[in-house]
């Protein structure tokens, strides 16, 4: 193509020859040029316009057709996605006590959210609503309702009879989710172990249910776990037995006037916790929340004495200090201790219980009036190092290894210096603070015939005796002075006809938070074994800051208040763990049996 | 001999205005948006029956004033269609002056009427949204500016209005109206297509935008949740889209009825955004089909008729009126069918609101004065050998 200069300078010259303006040729040729690049951009803006064209004829009529589908297709079940892409998984396996009974289950139910957008009546529906649930705020309610929110929930599991009221309202805009709630048909039967669940990943159509405390959490993989496929966890608890002790715990509780108490029965031979109770308790299917800061947490009714609390439980430890001086042949049950004072240690002095002086007494005798000064100097002959050993083999200085979650708080408080002082106080179980767990598991060695047992939540299938802590004979003469108690000292109370009940009373002062001891506050325990002659149960019971009044005069030791708890419980519970009552041979000492 | 003895009579140098309107002007794409604005107020009688019930108005409070600014807007574009482009264009600079500042000032002296994103001048009765007014502004201003670049020792009219569509989507995106931006965006890069972008340019823009995708789909959840939305198969009922699908389908080919529709009630944005899915619900596939094919007339014919003009400002600026009044009904519909990921844009002259009415109507008077026919040269053309090819 041959392209025309804008001033060509052949015309120019001419032009100006002639006197002509040569601009007009430069526009001239301007325009010229213009026109010329007119007709090509149009001709390629015609193509581009042309797909322009095309694009938007193909997009209306796929619009189009799209439409004529959508209008002519049927209308199928909508199915809601799962929100947060991974389904979540149902089916929490139930959890069942040692016979097969139901302790938790899952329960269809659902729950009530809000879409304030679809809403007829939001005022109408507030007011309905707090009539049905007279825990939620009016306010707040019809604050969402009416905003900017589009999504409300508003309770996260409802009733039947709830959700039938909640229809009865008739707006559209509540909604309901299906949801598997985790349900205690028994109550606050067992509400520490159980601990609790709530729901994790949550959607309207479904939520994950978790465990948040107790085996409910100790257990929460296994019981979500679906290659189980949903066999239950079956715990050592007796349903029955847990009852029964729940009962005549919360009854002695109130009589003794204490502001809690807790209790474990323990199988001696294979551990198994048969129930544990710690009050006040809750309901874990409306577990409370957790006390707030600044609030002391073991006072709160999620707090469990049973394995979380550490308490320093008194005499009940003078039977260890005196199955040990026995099995290491240092005395035996008959050895005569002089027990009279004074008696120091260093600066400090060790008295007896009001002051008492008992002289000479053998050591079975030192169990039975509960001497701080014999089982002190049964202490000094056996030495801190060998004591330490003896404790730390039946497990009073680690957390015990029961199966709840809380159990692993329950870590005993030791002396950082465990000197001769120490050596003397912890003999009558002052100075190493443990949870009755920890106890249950001590005493159930002496019981046994002196092999410790690890205590567990879980249903044990045979006997599971673990290292021997102390000789057979050292043990059964341990088991006769506990008899003695019962039959002859402090736990006299605690007799119970026909099971021969043995045990030690404990009576310990509360430590101050801030150093020292109060003066009347206590912390009563009873730790006791039966039958005595073949022991198969271990019985703690503990009272917190209990106090009665008895023959004109306040009373807060053991032996007036945790012993008769604990016997009445002996009572009721003996015969439901299928415990023969042995009909013992003083009773019938009126009948002169003559022969030929 | 008269003449040639007292000069020449005053006549007119043309015909008259009226008539020469009549016949020059694109009477289909006229017609389709007469029609859309009648079937707008149509469906407006059965869809804005819930917000006015919720607002305690009348029943038919909305209609009436969709009314009102629909006759407004139709005045406004029957009287630029009248205007030479010449004309249409200095008023399209100082109208887009005029949106830009109250853009810019919006910050200021705007309200957000509790949506969270401050896009509206409150004036009492009514309430203005400058980003309409601004979008047809733009237009022209660019193809003026693309349309200079293009002549010999002409302006870098190009990149200047490159950047000037930056500055106003940047300030659309801060309100935050990603919608408008878009369209302003895509405004523009229309017409840099058709003033001739280097194919290579293209491509590598369809690169970016894909990679800028990818990378906000990582980044934003929410942005990520809106396609995982779109992507999933299955629809939440309990959503809009959700709704809008059901109705469709209750609708059927010829709709449960007037008045008969439910999804009216249950979609919040029934009278702007999913006006559609009232329409489909009520009166079938059958006004569905209709919208498109007058929404198809209006660009089909548009584009046609700009592919025979030579002026170079006068086929940007009509072809980018023409494309974001067509992209903005395709978005729409088609976010209504799911072909699209949800993203909240009214359907022209046919979703209630006033200011997007009124600019729509000054966009389409505009795009008319552009495509009204006019000689073209053909005849030169066929004398200097350079006929149509």
């Amino acid at each position: 193509m041959i392209r025309t200069p804008l001033r060509p300078l052949a015309r120019i010259l001419t032009a100006r020859a002639n006197g002509e303006n040569p601009d007009v040729i430069e526009r001239e040729n301007l325009r010229q040029r213009h026109a010329e690049m007119q007709a090509a951009s149009r001709q390629r803006a015609e193509g581009r316009l042309l797909v322009l064209g095309v694009f938007f004829l193909v997009a209306f009529t796929a619009i189009a057709v799209r439409m004529g589908a959508l209008a002519t297709s049927e209308a199928v079940e909508p199915v809601a996605s799962t929100a947060g892409g991974s389904g979540i998984a149902m089916q929490r396996a139930d959890i069942v006590d040692r016979k097969g009974r139901i302790l938790a289950t899952n329960f269809e139910t659902h729950s009530l959210y809000a879409q304030p957008p679809q809403m007829v009546d939001p005022e109408g529906a507030v007011e309905r609503l707090v009539e049905i649930f007279p825990d939620l705020d009016r306010d707040r309610l019809l604050e969402d309702f009416t905003g900017k929110r589009k999504f409300v929930w508003i309770k996260k599991k409802i009733s039947p009879e709830q959700k039938q009221a909640v229809h009865d309202i008739g707006d559209p805009g509540l909604l309901f989710g299906p949801r598997e709630m985790r349900l205690y048909p028994n109550g606050s039967l067992a509400a520490h172990v159980m601990g609790g669940a709530g729901f994790g990943k949550e959607g309207v159509t479904a939520a994950e249910v978790i465990g948040v405390a107790g085996v409910e959490k100790q257990f929460d993989d296994y019981l979500r776990d679906p290659a189980n496929g949903g066999r239950p966890l079956q715990l050592s608890l007796d349903l029955t037995v847990q009852a029964a002790s729940e009962q005549v715990l919360l009854g002695g509780m109130k009589l003794m006037n204490a502001k809690g108490a807790t209790s474990v029965l323990m199988d001696v031979y294979t551990g198994e916790v048969i129930s544990v109770v710690s009050l006040p308790d809750f309901d874990p299917n409306d577990r409370p929340r957790p006390p707030t800061s600044g609030f002391d947490p073991s006072v709160s009714p999620l707090f469990n004495r049973a394995v979380q609390g550490v308490y320093e439980l008194g005499s009940t430890f003078k039977i260890f200090t005196a199955a040990q001086a026995v099995d290491l042949g240092l005395v035996n049950s008959e050895t005569i201790i002089d027990t009279s004072g004074p008696m120091r240690i260093g600066r400090f002095p060790i008295g007896e219980f009001n002051n008492k002086n008992y002289g000479k007494l053998s050591v079975a005798d030192i169990i039975v009036n509960s001497s701080n000064r014999g089982t002190g100097r049964l202490a000094l002959q056996i030495g801190a190092e060998r004591q330490q050993q003896f404790l730390r083999a039946l497990g009073m200085f680690d957390p015990t290894p029961i199966e709840i979650v809380e159990a692993s708080g329950g870590q005993p408080l030791k002396p950082k210096k465990w000197g001769e002082l120490s050596t003397v106080t912890i003999s009558y179980g002052h100075g190493l603070s443990t949870s009755p767990m920890h106890l249950a598991a001590g005493y159930a060695a002496i019981a046994n015939g002196g092999r410790y047992v690890s205590p567990t939540i879980l249903r044990q299938t045979g006997p599971q005796l673990g290292d021997r802590v102390m000789s057979e004979d050292a043990a059964a003469q341990a088991r006769a002075m506990l008899r003695k108690v019962v039959t002859s000292g402090t736990a006299s109370f605690g007799e119970v006809p026909g099971y021969q009940v043995g045990g030690k009373t404990g009576t310990a002062d509360k430590p101050k938070p801030r150093g020292g001891y109060y003066e009347s506050k206590v912390i009563a325990t009873f730790a006791a074994m039966f039958p005595a002659h073949d022991p198969k149960y271990v019985l703690i019971v503990t009272l917190d800051e209990p106090s009665v009044i008895a023959h004109g005069e306040e009373r807060r030791t053991a032996g007036w208040t945790a012993v008769p708890v604990a016997g009445e419980m002996i009572g009721r519970i003996a015969p439901l763990l299928g415990l023969r009552p042995q009909v013992e041979p003083d009773q019938i000492t009126g009948i002169t049996l003559t022969s030929n | 001999m008269t003449e040639m003895v007292y000069g020449a009579l005053p006549v007119q140098s043309g015909e008259p205005i009226l008539p020469k309107w009549w016949r020059t002007l694109d009477k289909w794409t006229m017609s389709s948006i007469l029609m859309l604005f009648v079937i707008g107020l149509l469906l407006g009688l059965a869809a804005s029956v819930p917000l006015a019930e919720r607002n305690g108005f009348g029943n038919f409070h909305y209609v009436q004033r969709q009314m009102v600014f629909g006759l407004t807007a139709l005045a406004a574009m029957i009287i630029t269609s009248m205007m030479s482009p010449t004309l249409v264009r200095r008023l399209a600079v100082v109208g887009f002056i005029c949106a830009f500042v109250a853009l810019a000032l919006l910050p200021v002296f705007g309200t957000d009427f509790g949506k969270g994103a401050v896009r509206w001048y409150s004036l009492g009765f009514a309430s203005l949204q400058p980003s309409e007014f601004l979008k047809p502004g733009f237009i022209v201003v660019a193809a003026w500016m693309i349309a200079a670049s293009q002549q010999i020792n002409g302006p870098p009219g190009t990149l200047m209005s490159f950047g000037l569509c930056m500055t106003v989507v940047l300030m659309l995106v801060m309100q935050p109206d990603f919608g408008q931006a878009c369209l302003v965006l895509f405004g523009w890069g229309v017409m840099y297509f058709v003033a001739g972008a280097p194919m290579l340019l293209l491509v590598a823009m369809a690169v970016v935008v894909v990679l800028g995708g990818i990378l906000a789909y990582n980044s934003s959840e929410h942005f990520a949740r809106r396609i995982d939305g779109f992507l999933n198969p299955e629809i939440d009922p309990t959503t809009q889209m959700g709704y809008a699908t059901n109705a469709i389908r209750e609708g059927g080919l010829f709709g449960v009825g007037v008045g008969e529709g439910q999804v009216k009630w249950s979609l919040p944005d029934a009278h702007t955004d999913f006006i559609i899915a009232v329409a489909a619900e009520e009166y079938g596939l059958v006004l569905v089909v209709i919208l498109i094919l007058l929404y198809a007339t209006v660009v089909a014919r548009s584009l046609f008729r700009l592919m025979r003009e030579r002026d170079t400002f006068i086929r940007l600026a009509g072809t980018g009126l023409v494309c974001t009044f067509g992209v903005q009904a395709m978005i729409n519909m088609g976010v209504a069918v799911r072909l699209l990921p949800a993203k909240g844009m009214t359907l022209p002259f046919v979703s209630y609101g006033g200011s997007s009415l009124i600019a729509g109507g000054i966009a389409v008077g505009m795009l008319l004065a552009f495509s009204r026919s006019r000689p073209q040269g053909e005849i030169a053309d066929y004398l200097n050998g350079r006929g149509r090819g």
